[in-house]
């Protein structure tokens, strides 16, 4: 019998857990040969793992070609055909972006890793001005550069009624028209006296209300300025784009302008105002309904018939405007997630503290809710990422589509041409898509922790 | 070091419900139990206190194998636990546990609740399991809620169905992890009555709480645990009145207002 | 202290600058009106600019396209198809060929799916990490890309009709396809799909005797032979009896192609296989979250309460994971059937590559066809919404 009452009289020591037999080996061990059942899953995946990795090592690396300048130097070989990956890298990444201007693209993807990496990072500093540059100035520049900019731009809102202007149609000399710039004046002025208006019939701050309009018209008329200007650089039709330029110019381009218009869309969808509401719901759930691809053949087959008869897009423009639309759709139900998981306590603190609606959200809300849904977004960018190699349907050669082409050329026909394209290919979209998803991973552990924290 | 524990002989045997011998438990490097030596008999009641972190929880987990220690030895109805499943299978069969989150299968009517394990683990009829779990829920006192999904029932009452669900298995021995620490104030009481009847009806059980009336009024000895260790064991009037260690002291006064 | 005029102002609403402008129902009714006036105007812009285009271009316009004759053929028609059918009955082959596809997708995606997100919660290291590289490989390569390769690489580079050597002795993969033995059934197989549908039945009935037996008490008896006696039996019976009207026809060479046997279309393949194995890497991921998000708490009541692993995983945790896996599950199947639309790329006959394809193609009504063309998947996903709605409130917690 044991003692029925005890008291410690010295308190035992923290020690070290045992160096037990169930070692990290044999627990290991363990896993795989515990039951008849697992054993044989364990030899079915043997089985698997030695089905599948030897052969495509070997076709990779082992039984490659490394070295050589055509066809023949890789049909002694049944491994990849390096050689070719080679001799058609520069098409698999400008397309037939002309060889002598490729450092323009090169400059836009450099610009793009030096913006993009620090917003990336969740500790480096600036990230509003950043943020700014990336968004804002960025796309002005790339497309400044990509296309040689000098638009060439003609009439603006009332160049209808001003007939006059394009009489005085000769430019500065400098890539400018007399016509547009003063067709763009007027507007503007226009534009500033009826939001002047509008605010003194609503009895809002009319000072306020034409600082903002005069704001927003700058921009845009820095913008207009930027691509209208003549830098000297030689134009470059988009029809010539393509590889994996086209693959991110497409997923950049969507991305970049579906953030401010999912983010619209989200608060609209939010809102409490009926019209609003149904508005947004349809315009969102109208996208989310319908394939991709649907949206490109309405884009490249339609877009064109809804608009005026002297405007034209070209293809990849309107490509792009249906990607974006697209984009936009889904990243409104990711902000709106985000949205959600913000706790009324919050909303009613920022009324509380007297903050109207659009400082409500801007200052308290959308950062937290912005915050919360970078995974979501950068999620959604891979999907994106994956989804432009469907504009190759619409006769716009991305990558996936440029590296299809380079099948059809007798040149370099062997029996591994194809089996080396896709593996180059794969290996790409790899990389992007899984680096990408491993970045949204950590923000999601990071913030995890930084809820906990809090 | 605690006092050497002689083997128990064959007649002892039949008395000693669990026994606890020089048992430590790791999480990897935090040793969370240490040295632990408890012999519990049949028909006692051990009611367990300590702060928290302190490893009380872990300590009955460790009895019916939600948990695995590392060293020392645990018996469990004559059952020594091992790595082996089968004996795991066979203390938990023994063993009924009550949970501080009631851990009741949302999924699941009251009754299903009651009857899941008598049915797949007992081979019990379907008809003889309802009627033992009308049987328990009864005596817990709400037989008219069977056909309820547990998320209808206050927390008292779905605590009240776990104790059922566990006594449908006919246990030997019974495990409380705080059952009172989630309810509301009002809902104490229904549970600790159904507690208390199942003492005085001779269960065996090994309750974590801090409810020292209840300790006060139905337990045969009060163990108290800190920094993973067993600090102090005595029959409830002299733990209360006379408490030795001065950890047990400065805990009763904190609790004790 | 002037009371009285205190309490009139609280009587009174307040109100700043004393104008309707400052009353925030105004201001929204001003918000909405402005939106209003800008959807209807873009809406009629757009109307005009089409009118205008359309009457420049001198495309017609109307739905009578869909009586014209087609004059195209598909390749795959599971309902009576002809070159001289119309443009609607293209629309409907198209169609039922998305049907198709997307429902044999579904099936397969979800067995897989199931099967690699449990790999990936096993025990059992290795194939856990083999079930985690299927997934990490699978949903980070675009899915074109995917049915190219299965169409281009795998398929494409299958030998040609005469080079080909059958597995199993009659299963052919060729170039062209998937040759394999076809069903051929005279006067009389009626009776012998009679006889297997009635050995099921009886079967099922057996199966619920018995549980209920079981349940009532009384000891368990198997009925396993009889069981075996009644689905395999009672057809073969009737197939003896009534003079084997049930065959296999097998697929022979005849010059460069096969005869006899049926035959899948390499385009249906790749796009079927692409399908699944993309859709499955997802499924898996919501089919282990959904396991995962089970708490604790319910295993190791399970577990204490004696129950095995076994029927710890089948009568608690799967349960109520199910409740989690269904709903993004149901999006998964939606995006299936949207995704089945780039059968264009490899030209497998599907509803959008016969109809915003070579519909538009030859008769240039881009708005029709676009317009329609959407409106259908539109209906699909809200079709699949509804249902999905319906579904989860049917198996929503009771009393939640």
């Amino acid at each position: 019998m044991t003692t029925r009452t005890f008291v410690r009289t010295a308190f035992a020591p923290n020690e070290p857990p045992p160096l037990e037999a169930d070692s990290t080996a044999s627990r290991f061990a363990r896993s795989l040969f515990a039951t008849p059942a697992n054993f044989a899953l364990t030899v079915l995946s043997v089985g698997i793992v030695a089905l599948v990795l030897p052969p495509l090592i070997r076709f990779l690396f082992l039984d490659a070609t490394w070295s050589g300048t055509s066809r023949d130097d890789c049909l002694a070989n049944a491994g990849a055909c390096w050689p070719f990956v080679r001799a058609k890298f520069g098409q698999f990444i400008y397309g037939f972006y002309p060889a002598a201007e490729r450092w323009r693209p090169n400059l836009v993807l450099a610009f793009g890793a030096l913006l993009l990496a620090p917003l990336l990072i969740p500790a480096a500093p600036f990230k509003r001005t950043n943020a700014l540059l990336f968004f804002g100035v960025y796309p002005v520049v790339s497309f400044v550069l990509l296309t040689g900019g000098n638009l060439d731009l003609q009439k603006f809102l009332l160049g209808r009624f001003l007939q006059w202007t394009t009489v005085a149609g000769v430019g500065f000399g400098i890539g400018l028209r007399w016509a547009f710039w003063t067709d763009f004046l007027f507007s503007a002025v226009v534009i500033v006296a009826l939001v002047a208006a509008l605010a003194a019939l609503l009895r809002a701050s009319v000072f306020a209300a034409v600082t903002a309009a005069g704001m927003v018209l700058a921009g845009l008329g820095i913008i207009l300025l930027a691509v209208d200007l003549d830098f000297g650089l030689a134009p470059v039709e988009t029809r010539s784009w393509g590889g994996f330029l086209v693959t991110l110019i497409v997923a950049v381009t969507g991305i970049v302008v579906s953030l401010p218009l999912g983010v619209l869309l989200a608060l609209g969808r939010r809102s409490r105002m009926p019209a609003v509401r149904y508005a947004c719901i349809l315009f969102i759930e109208f996208w989310r309904g319908v394939p991709l691809i649907t949206v490109l053949f309405f884009a490249t087959y339609m877009l064109p018939l809804f608009l005026p008869r002297d405007v034209t897009f070209d293809t990849l423009l309107r490509a792009l405007i249906g990607v974006a639309l697209f984009a936009a759709a889904y990243m409104a139900e990711v902000v709106r997630g985000g949205l959600q998981s913000i706790s009324r306590g919050q909303h009613e603190a920022a009324a509380a503290l007297g903050l109207g609606y659009w400082r409500m959200m801007g200052l308290i809300i959308l950062p937290q809710a912005l915050t919360l849904v970078i995974p979501g977004i950068v999620n959604n960018f891979i999907g994106l990422f994956k989804d432009t190699t469907l504009v190759l349907i619409v006769a716009i050669f991305d990558l996936l589509g440029q590296i299809r082409a380079s099948f059809a050329d007798p040149n370099w026909a062997t029996p591994v041409t194809l089996y080396t394209g896709f593996a180059f290919a794969g290996v790409i979209y790899f990389v992007f898509c899984f680096g990408m998803s491993r970045y949204a991973l950590y923000i999601e552990r990071r913030t995890a922790a930084y809820g906990r924290g809090s | 070091m605690n006092v050497a524990m002689s083997t128990p002989t064959p007649a002892e045997h039949t008395l000693v419900a669990v026994e606890m011998a020089g048992v430590h438990k790791w999480f990897g490097q935090f040793h969370v139990l240490k040295d632990i030596n408890l012999t519990v008999m049949r028909k006692e009641r051990i009611v367990i206190c300590g702060p928290s972190g302190s490893g009380k929880s872990t300590l009955i987990r460790c009895i019916n194998g939600l948990e695995q220690h590392q060293r020392g030895r645990i018996v469990v109805n004559g059952t020594e636990l091992t790595r082996d499943v089968r004996s795991l299978d066979a203390a938990r069969r023994d063993v009924g546990m009550v949970f501080q989150q009631f851990n009741l299968f949302p999924h699941l009517t009251v009754l299903e609740n009651c009857t899941l394990a008598p049915i797949w683990v007992r081979g019990l009829s379907k008809a003889e399991a309802e009627m033992r779990a009308m049987h328990y829920l009864e005596r817990v006192r709400i037989p008219e809620q069977s056909y309820k999904y547990p998320s209808q029932l206050s927390g008292g009452q779905q605590q009240r169905v776990a104790i059922a669900r566990a006594l449908c298995m006919n246990p030997k021995i019974m495990l409380f992890d705080e059952p009172t620490s989630a309810l509301d104030p009002e809902m104490i009481k229904e549970v600790l009555d159904v507690m208390i009847e199942l003492a005085q009806e001779g269960m065996t059980m090994l309750v974590v709480s801090h409810e020292m009336g209840f300790a006060r009024e139905v337990a045969d000895r009060v163990v108290f645990m800190d920094d993973g260790q067993i600090v102090e064991i005595n029959g409830p009037d002299e733990f209360f009145a006379r408490p030795r260690h001065e950890r047990t002291k400065l805990f009763l006064s904190q609790i004790l207002r | 202290m002037k009371r009285p005029a205190a309490e009139s102002k609280a009587a009174a609403p307040p109100r700043r600058g004393g104008s309707l402008a400052a009353d925030p129902r105004f201001r929204a009714f001003v918000v909405q009106a402005i939106l209003l006036i800008a959807i209807v105007w873009i809406g009629w812009t757009l109307f005009e600019n089409i009118r205008q285009n359309l009457a420049a271009q001198k495309i017609a316009s109307g739905f009578g396209f869909f009586g014209e004759t087609a004059g195209f053929g598909i390749s795959q028609t599971l309902i009576p198809y002809t070159e001289e059918s119309t443009y609607g009955r293209a629309f409907f082959v198209g169609l039922v060929n998305t049907l198709i596809v997307s429902a044999l997708a579904i099936v397969f995606a979800t067995i897989l799916g199931f099967a690699v997100g449990i790999a990936r919660l096993s025990r059992n290291v290795l194939l856990a990490r083999l079930a985690e590289a299927y997934v990490e490989v699978l949903r980070n390569l675009p899915l074109l890309f995917q049915i190219l390769f299965w169409y281009l690489a795998v398929l494409g580079t299958l030998p040609g009709p005469r080079q080909s050597t059958p597995l199993l002795g009659a299963v052919y993969l060729t170039n062209r396809g998937i040759i394999f033995p076809k069903i051929g059934l005279e006067p009389g197989s009626g009776i012998v799909f009679g006889a297997l549908g009635i050995g099921f039945l009886l079967a099922l009935i057996l199966r619920f005797l018995q549980r209920r037996q079981m349940l009532m008490g009384s000891e368990r008896r198997s009925f396993g032979w009889l069981t075996l006696l009644l689905i395999v039996g009672l057809p073969a019976l009737a197939f003896v009896l009534t003079g084997a009207p049930v065959s296999l026809k097998w697929p022979e060479l005849r010059g460069f192609n096969f005869v006899g046997g049926a035959r899948l279309n390499p385009e249906l393949l790749a796009l079927l296989f692409a399908l699944s194995t993309y859709t499955a890497s997802f499924i898996a991921e919501i089919v282990r979250a959904g396991v995962l998000a089970v708490p604790r708490g319910q295993t190791e009541a399970a577990f204490s309460l004696g129950l095995s692993r076994r029927t710890t995983l089948r009568r608690v945790v799967a349960p109520q994971a199910m409740r989690l896996i269904v709903p993004p599950l149901t999006s998964q199947y939606l995006n299936i059937t949207k995704n089945s639309s780039l059968a264009a790329a490899i030209g497998y006959p599907d509803f959008f590559y016969v109809f915003a394809g070579t519909t538009l193609n030859q008769t240039g009504q881009a708005i029709e066809i676009i317009a329609i063309t959407m409106a259908v998947y539109l209906a699909i996903s809200l079709a699949t919404a509804i249902f999905m709605n319906w579904y989860n409130r049917a198996i929503a917690l009771k009393g939640a």
